[in-house]
């Protein structure tokens, strides 16, 4: 059989239900794949012992009726796992295993599949760079000095890298779409409370999300599938009925109509990104879809508001990190005042600290009325320009980044121009919309460019729909040579 | 300090002063489990064995409402005859310390679940009503205990997450005597709810208590200090007066007063600076994005609002019209559930007169002399009911059930069982008593003579010896009775 770990994972369970191939042999391949890697830092926490454990125990009695028989996974270090280290990617965590198991990996082992590693990302998932992880930056496998992007940047990196089959990531500003934009793969954001956050580490809870990170829009479908569902341990999750999403996978979108919004065309765009649109919007006409040009007046207010409302509640989420009762405490200090300090100065890194000082900043009193209070107000605004347009248009086409993959350090000490890449992915969090980011194509340097697919709340099903017709005609295929391993 | 015309002022030096008191109760809302937890929130239970994942704030964990616990303080501010608000928020109150593991308490702060509401107090000058101003459910932190060790501070979370009411009454208090008032009847009002079990050496109700003074007769307020945490209605009346009188002397000495947050020193008997306004925290609230907003059914509230129980100030009016009580009577009798209850368990079946005597004389008497609540008394309202009757039916007298009900409150023994084994039964038999006074007549003929003369007092002489020859068992009616006949 050919490598295994190239294949889909959609194909890959296929196999595994026809008793074509053992998770054994599966896991094996993916292990060996691991462990031949000696650059991209993609994994915090591997575990390849006991999923290899795993593996053998699921083939002595495999369970084939359920979504992810004996598939091996590694997932995003922002979930817990019971009983495996959970870092964030923090010094904070650095030592932390948590005694319980987080509603999105549980889901996942209840439909067969099992623990292959705890993946890399930025600190507390803040960075769009994977630079910003106490456990050292994470490398693109496009190329050597790129960056994976961020914060779900070891999710993205292992995936195009063949480490695991298929992962999850969360999504706060773009941290599932942007890496999956620059590295080749699928990538996406469910509507705000279609997966739990129960067991996932805060960042920005009124925003953060859980979603798929796949090699096809297929696997997508079958991630999803798995990890969405009504938690009742998590109080903005919807209470809404599990959907088929795969099974009702369809690539005829005919008749459907798509919203180009005419601010997404930001100054300074290069041609590559221009075209990479109009591409999109040629594959959707050409499938039967009607381009329609739309209007989102209030995109221009996104990241700024952003930039307010994740830091301000990102600097509430993370006082708990204060050395008194789990996690990393500094040795330092005679008070509790100074042991706050020390702890909070020596656990935390720069980024974070930058956020959460902001996000102090605009809560504290004085300031509230000016920044907060009016940053939700925006976000109302930025809420009802999707609306509007969704009255008109089943789906929003946009491009998922404004470039490809940056060089690794170029932008780590400005962090306005490192925010500025999130411009196409914010709104959608701020909406609590879901959206996808699929591989559409690639730049000069051969460095992979998604495109984004917005929908309706809790459409993901048409947004799938969509994102499938366009992976067919667009065919991209992406061949990487593992210079990694030498 | 002094009372006039029933009002409560401090004399300065030169002008008379009005303190003007407004009160943030805590009340911690009964339920078994906390607000946003499942875990017990039983007292006295061994440090850190009722913590959660939530309630030590873990990594992930995520807060989910109690909904019995909005219907608490729902049911509180039915009670309080205020306003529900159909929509509330909660809200995050961030501040670092040790024992507040999330670095933030969840509470409600511009939109509470529920409004503006009075209550009733009666006082000796009359009644006066008190405004509420707001109640918000909140979090209770854990403890930091100090004390164990002479360099570690250690922590116990068993309280952290516990579900508090904080009731904030309008500035409306002026006296020490008031705030008890006002604490004790609020206490009464969420003991007949069963919303708090007002239990203040548990923690259970605690104050913050604000306190300005203004010379008689402005309308403006003066600034204020607030004095946190005072824990028995007694230390708030000591601080209020204390507190008072420092402001007074500052004011009149020239001073200005600087609002600030003081602590109650209960050893001393004074309030100390806890911190100036400047230094105040900057609590950085906003609404927690992890809960969503409070949406609360009308029909939801009118449930509960058919479901509230009598409350104290209805039962005190059908105790006046039912059991012909005076205002004082009922208002002693309804002040708390218990006694309420009590009160109509024995009354049900006896004398409404006797029942309410013996209940605030002997009953309170004997509550008081040994400290206890009169759910603890070995007097019950059964037995209590037993002796009433036994008066009322003439096995006893008065005079003797008095000696019953020593050794009823020592020993709980049934007031018939005491009666029969001490014999302590009344002579009601005629023929008996006749004899007895037969021969009481023949031996006092002159006496006799005396009062057929126009001696009326010397018909107690009469009494007396026959009570005496009975050895005080005589029916003392029935006595009357028979001498009236035979001295004709």
């Amino acid at each position: 059989m050919s490598d295994i770990s190239k294949k889909s994972l959609t194909e890959i369970v296929r196999l595994v239900k026809k008793k074509e191939i053992k998770s054994e042999e599966l896991t094996q391949s993916f292990i060996k794949n691991i462990n031949n890697d000696k650059k991209l830092n993609s994994f915090i926490t591997n575990c390849s012992e006991e999923a290899l454990k795993k593996a053998i125990n699921f083939d002595k009695n495999p369970k084939l009726d359920t979504l992810l028989p004996g598939i091996p996974i590694a997932v995003k270090d922002l979930f817990c796992t019971q009983g495996v280290k959970t870092t964030a990617g923090s010094k904070m965590l650095e030592n932390f295993v948590p005694n319980y198991e987080s509603t999105i990996t549980n889901n996942l082992w209840n439909e067969g599949a099992f623990l292959l590693g705890k993946l890399n990302c930025d600190e507390f998932a803040m960075g769009s760079s994977n630079e910003t992880s106490y456990f050292g930056n994470v490398i693109n496998p496009i190329e050597e000095n790129t960056v994976p992007g961020g914060s779900s940047g070891g999710s993205a990196s292992a995936l195009a890298a063949d480490l695991t089959p298929t992962t999850i990531g969360t999504d706060t500003g773009g941290s599932i779409r942007q890496p999956a934009s620059f590295t080749g793969i699928v990538g996406l954001k469910p509507t705000y409370g279609l997966c739990s956050r129960w067991g996932i580490v805060a960042f920005a809870s009124s925003l953060d999300q859980a979603g798929p990170m796949t090699k096809t829009v297929e696997d997508c479908a079958l991630m999803l599938e798995a990890m969405a569902g009504f938690d009742k341990k998590d109080s903005t999750s919807i209470d809404k009925k599990k959907e088929n999403y795969l099974n009702k996978l369809t690539d005829n979108i005919k008749g459907l109509k798509i919203g180009i919004p005419k601010e997404y065309r930001v100054d300074g765009m290069s041609q590559e990104i221009d075209n990479l649109w109009e591409n999109g919007k040629k594959i959707l006409k050409d499938s039967g879809a009607q381009i329609v040009d739309i209007s989102l007046p209030n995109t221009k207010y996104a990241l700024p508001t952003y930039y307010i409302v994740a830091p301000a509640e990102a600097s509430s989420n993370l006082a708990r990190y204060d050395g008194v009762k789990y996690g990393f405490r500094s040795t330092k200090g005679d008070n509790l005042i100074e042991m706050y300090e020390n702890t909070r100065s020596e656990g935390f890194g720069d980024e974070v600290k930058r956020r959460i000082l902001i996000g102090t900043y605009v809560l504290s009193s004085g300031y509230y009325d000016a920044y907060y209070l009016k940053a939700q107000k925006v976000r109302q605004l930025i809420k009802k320009d999707f609306d509007q347009s969704f009255k008109k248009v089943d789906a929003i086409l946009t491009p998922s980044t404004p470039s490809s993959a940056f060089k690794i350090g170029e932008k780590k000490n400005d962090p306005i121009s490192m925010y500025l890449n999130d411009i196409f992915t914010v709104p959608v969090n701020l909406a609590g919309i879901p959206a996808i980011s699929i591989p559409a194509g690639t730049d000069n340097n051969n460095c992979p460019l998604g495109l984004q697919l917005i929908g309706k709340p809790l459409d993901e099903q048409k947004l799938l729909n969509i994102a499938f017709a366009v992976e067919k005609k667009i065919n991209f295929k992406q061949s990487l040579n593992r210079w990694w391993e030498k | 300090m002094s009372i006039l015309n029933g009002k409560y002022f401090i004399q300065g030096e030169n002008e008379k002063w009005e303190v003007v008191i407004g009160l943030e109760v805590h009340a911690q809302v009964t339920s078994n489990s906390k607000l946003f937890s499942g875990s017990s929130t039983k007292f006295g239970a061994e440090p850190n064995t009722q913590v959660s994942l939530v309630d030590s704030a873990f990594p992930g964990m995520l807060p989910v409402i109690n909904e019995f616990c909005v219907q608490q303080a729902i049911k509180t501010g039915l009670g309080l005859k205020a306003k529900i608000n159909p929509y509330s928020v909660f809200d995050r109150k961030n501040y670092f310390y040790a024992d507040l593991p999330q670095g933030y308490q969840i509470s409600q702060y511009k939109n509470p679940i529920v409004g503006e509401g009075e209550i009733t107090l009666d006082l000796p000058e009359g009644s006066k009503k008190v405004g509420i101003e707001r109640l918000h459910l909140e979090q209770d932190a854990g403890k930091s205990i100090h004390d164990l060790d002479p360099s570690n501070t250690f922590i116990d979370l068993n309280r952290s997450g516990v579900a508090l009411m904080e009731i904030v009454s309008k500035p409306d208090l002026r006296s020490p005597n008031e705030v008890s008032a006002y604490v004790k009847k609020l206490r009464s009002i969420m003991k007949y709810l069963g919303t708090c079990d007002g239990n203040m050496q548990e923690g259970s109700l605690r104050a913050d208590v604000n306190v300005s003074v203004r010379k008689e007769g402005d309308t403006n307020l003066g600034t204020r200090c607030e004095i946190k945490n005072v824990n028995s209605i007694k230390f708030m009346q000591l601080a209020i007066a204390y507190e008072a009188k420092r402001q007074v002397e500052l004011l009149e000495s020239g001073k200005k007063i600087k609002q600030e947050t003081r602590l109650f020193d209960t050893k001393k008997n004074e309030t100390r600076s806890m911190r100036s306004k400047e230094d105040a925290h900057d609590y950085r609230y906003f609404p927690d994005p992890d809960l969503l907003p409070l949406n609360l059914d009308k029909s939801l509230i009118e449930k509960i609002k058919k479901s509230l129980p009598e409350l104290p100030d209805q039962k005190k009016e059908r105790f006046i019209n039912e059991y012909s009580l005076t205002p004082y009577e009922a208002n002693i009798l309804v002040s708390e559930k218990e006694i309420s209850v009590y009160f109509e368990e024995v009354v049900k079946n006896s004398d409404k007169k006797l029942a309410k005597n013996w209940i605030m004389g002997d009953l309170f008497a004997s509550l008081n002399e040994k400290n206890i609540s009169i759910s603890e008394s070995l007097v019950t309202s059964n037995k209590m009911a037993q002796l009433i009757d036994s008066i009322s039916s003439g096995i006893i007298s008065g005079r003797t059930a008095k000696e019953v009900f020593e050794i009823m409150k020592e020993t709980g023994e049934e007031p018939k069982k005491i009666i029969e084994s001490k014999g302590l039964q009344q002579k009601s038999d005629p023929k008996e008593l006749e004899k007895i006074i037969d021969k009481i007549i023949s031996d006092n003929k002159d006496k006799v003579k005396q009062y057929k003369s126009g001696k009326d007092k010397l018909f107690g002489f009469f009494v007396g010896q026959a009570m005496k020859v009975s050895s005080g068992k005589a029916n003392p009616q029935l006595v009357n009775e028979i001498l009236k006949q035979k001295l004709k």
